[in-house]
């Protein structure tokens, strides 16, 4: 057969086209389980991690279930949502509708008697999303622990946000000012704390060549837990009335 | 009919006739060149743009170049073993499905089977199927030639590929951070004695001159490479 007739290269483009397809979408759907249950216990791990419980993806399902005893999803007013199961939101999602009828997803993790929050974080790095989880202390404003990922964040600069020395820098920084106003943590280039021994700036010291996901970060932390406030703030009165 | 059986009539899939020892001296060759005197980065000047973005440090270079290979020496094979199939006019397409196809497949493999591995390659995925080096090779190279010679054809041009990645990354790392695979290799006392770590090496413009400079001294030492005029 003539290899240079239109006959021809149709016929080649749509067997080549045939087979790709049926090749990648088989390939695709019969590993999706797999797929995302490593996605999902991998969310488990990083939610353990920020509450300073390390463990490999194999055991962070019973230990997720051990540690964290309740899974909240609140409304923007600070009332718990009881329709919508916290754990199956997805974030990416979820920002993109009015914030009044966005769920927020909050994780109680109770360790050894201390209690923990863990508040998911999404937002817009340089090139995608970057996302995280960040856990309060029981007076809600002490950082315990972050965790951060990303999409496709540059290798080496941006992506940096993923690794242990740059997550380790948020641990014990506060998120509200002597007032009571939040101000979150701001991944700062002009530190003038770059040992971080000082935990009351609110600041953290950025990653050299990252600014632009830095700055992703300092938005993602302010925007996020500016919705928790109203919840809060309504479980601070209520403990008060009860005590 | 029996003057085609004279000539080089494939025994079976891709085996041929004519004798050629698996590791000839030209077979060797494809190999070779590409390190030094036909280097993909360096003489070639194609792939410039990942290496630019992937040489901060040295451990996301080395897995750049591996998976690199990897995706080279089997899209190299494929088309070689279509290259008497595929159409002339199409045949750049059929390339670039190839290689993307390919890409994702491992993806998605690594993704249900080694999550990790997976998480570590995310970014370079995209920029393996826009790398210049892998599609020049399968034009260049495999649409013209037999399987084996292919297979050596990419995992050398890979291998010179990697060699500079990870050269330029290496400088990068040392001099950027101060450290080797994220392990700090340079001593406290000499950051105590006013060493500063130069902060330029860590941004793109500086692998571009790191590559300029290894071009620099690669053609003060191989004459080969000096244009006449």
């Amino acid at each position: 057969m003539n290899r240079d007739s239109n006959g021809y290269t149709f016929l080649f483009a749509t067997i080549m086209v045939l087979v790709v397809a049926s090749t990648l979408a088989f390939t695709a759907s019969s590993l999706k389980g797999l797929q995302a249950e490593n996605v999902r216990k991998e969310k488990m791990q990083n939610i353990l991690t920020t509450i300073g419980i390390e463990t490999d993806r194999d055991q962070a399902e019973s230990l997720y279930k051990q540690y964290i005893v309740e899974e909240l999803s609140l409304t923007h007013t600070g009332s718990v949502d009881t329709q919508t199961d916290a754990f199956t939101i997805a974030l990416n999602n979820e920002i993109k509708k009015p914030v009044a009828e966005q769920r927020f997803p909050l994780y109680v993790a109770d360790v050894e008697g201390k209690k923990f929050y863990v508040v998911p974080l999404r937002g817009a790095g340089l090139w995608d999303a970057i996302w995280g989880y960040l856990a309060l202390k029981e007076d809600k404003n002490t950082i315990q622990g972050a965790v951060f990922d990303h999409k496709g964040e540059t290798a080496g600069l941006g992506a940096e946000i993923t690794q242990k020395w740059f997550q380790e820098r948020f641990v014990d920084e506060k998120i509200m000012d002597q007032n009571g106003q939040l101000v979150g943590i701001n991944v700062s280039k002009t530190n003038n704390d770059p040992t971080n021994s000082d935990k009351e700036d609110h600041e953290i010291d950025a990653i050299s060549g990252a600014t632009i996901t830095g700055d992703g970060v300092t938005a993602m932390i302010a925007e996020r837990l500016a919705h928790y406030l109203p919840y809060f703030s309504k479980e601070d009165t209520s403990l008060a009335l009860n005590n | 009919m029996n003057a085609k059986k004279s000539q080089n009539k494939p025994l079976f899939f891709f085996v041929n006739e004519e004798k050629e020892a698996l590791f000839s001296k030209k077979n060797r060759a494809l190999l070779k060149d590409p390190l030094d005197d036909n280097n993909p980065i360096t003489v070639q000047v194609l792939g410039i743009c990942s290496a630019l973005a992937i040489t901060v440090q040295l451990k996301p270079a080395i897995v750049m170049s591996i998976s690199v290979m990897a995706v080279m020496a089997a899209s190299n094979v494929i088309i070689s073993l279509l290259r008497n199939l595929i159409p002339n006019r199409i045949r750049i397409i059929v390339q670039l499905v190839v290689v993307a196809s390919m890409v994702i497949l491992v993806d998605q493999v690594l993704r249900a089977y080694a999550y990790d591995v997976s998480k570590e390659l995310s970014i370079f995925i995209g920029l393996i199927i826009t790398n210049c080096i892998v599609m020049g090779r399968l034009e260049a190279f495999a649409l013209g030639n037999g399987v084996w010679k292919s297979f050596l054809d990419g995992v050398g041009n890979a291998a010179g590929y990697g060699f500079i990645l990870i050269v330029v990354a290496f400088f990068r790392e040392l001099l950027g951070s101060g450290k080797l695979f994220g392990l700090q290799v340079i001593p406290d006392a000499v950051y105590e004695m006013g060493y500063v770590n130069n902060g330029l090496m860590l941004l793109s413009p500086m692998a571009l001159i790191t590559v300029g400079i290894f071009i620099w001294l690669q053609r003060a030492r191989n004459r080969k490479l000096i244009e006449k005029n």
